[in-house]
């Protein structure tokens, strides 16, 4: 079946769109039920952390790069690197190593 | 001079979603997405990891039912974040204002928003949204494009600019809270299991992620119950 690229697009913003500003038009009270605040509370760091790795390892020529960089990344940002300093952190340490180990 | 505020308190973030969007670039054009589909997509979505997931899922030829859900699973944080900020406008603020105000709802400008005293100003939050809503759809747009003229040295480094974003999102957390790192060294091992593990690593990224999401959190949600109070994350 052949998917159109502009429907992919339209669903990725409708539907971000709507988790945004439905609670911030709808709610007026906050949410009450433990389960649903556990869990949602939970979601964005498991998302991210699955999403990080292995996915870290594959994004690189060489693993190794990836696997440095993570490991770093996690040491700086423990530090108190912000946002913007891991980010840059990771892709000098990727970059310096391919470019001294990857021929 | 609210919007001015905001202008001013959003240069570094638009700085850093210059930098990662350039790697979200990059996987949208492995999907055959243009670099004017991709500035369009940022402009309007502001959200790594939802388009991380959405491109990368139009990049496997995947339903729009599974694109929908997968959108809706990464993004689902922005509940609780809107939810938050809910709580902390004027009462009287009108439907407009808070359907424009969701625009641009992404961690940073959560946080930065939330930081200030009383209720929030929606022209200190438009003003803070401007330049990182502009840096993030043209860097996304460069990314798109500089895939195929940038050596492949540089593209392979640059790639890791989004973990290295989702890592400093992740990491803070965890020193505070002993629970949350547990949980993020399980993601970690669970996740490379599902990757590799003969049986599991069938599964699409998409899928799997999907199901790791919601069964870790689930089984966190159930293990370690927070108390309402403790709803709003940072």
């Amino acid at each position: 079946m052949n998917h159109n690229i502009y429907i992919y697009i339209l669903i990725m913003i409708g539907v971000t769109y709507l988790i945004r500003m439905l609670p911030l038009t709808l709610m007026r009270r906050p949410i009450r039920n433990v389960f649903l605040t556990s869990f949602l509370y939970y979601v964005p760091y498991v998302t991210l952390s699955v999403m990080t790795f292995p996915a870290i390892l594959q994004a690189t020529a060489s693993p190794w790069a990836g696997a440095v960089a993570f490991v770093i990344g996690i040491f700086a940002a423990w530090r108190g690197a912000n946002l913007f300093k891991v980010a840059i952190i990771c892709c000098v340490i990727v970059f310096a190593l391919e470019y001294l180990f990857v021929p | 001079m609210a919007f001015r505020e905001g202008m001013r308190d959003s240069i570094p973030i638009a700085l850093c979603y210059l930098a990662v969007s350039f790697s979200i670039g990059i996987i949208a054009a492995n999907g055959g997405v243009s670099a004017m589909q991709g500035f369009f997509t940022s402009f309007f979505c502001m959200a790594s990891a939802g388009e991380y997931i959405g491109f990368t899922l139009i990049a496997a030829q995947a339903t729009y039912t599974e694109v929908a859900l997968m959108t809706l699973i990464a993004n689902a944080r922005y509940l609780l974040m809107s939810a938050a900020w809910s709580q902390r406008m004027n009462p009287s603020l009108s439907i407009g204002h808070r359907m424009l105000m969701a625009l641009d709802l992404t961690d940073e400008l959560f946080a930065i928003a939330i930081a200030r005293k009383g209720y929030l100003n929606p022209l200190y939050s438009y003003g803070a949204a401007l330049f990182p809503a502009i840096c993030w759809a043209s860097g996304t747009a460069l990314g798109c494009i500089a895939g195929d003229i940038l050596p492949s040295r540089i593209v392979s480094a640059l790639s890791v600019s989004l973990y290295g974003m989702f890592i400093a999102i992740i990491i803070p957390p965890a020193k505070e809270n002993r629970i949350v790192a547990y949980i993020i060294v399980a993601c970690f091992i669970l996740s490379a299991a599902a990757t590799y593990l003969p049986l599991l690593s069938s599964l699409s990224s998409g899928t799997r992620i999907i199901l790791l999401t919601v069964i870790i959190s689930a089984a966190a949600a159930l293990l370690f119950p927070r108390k309402p109070e403790t709803e709003i994350p940072q």
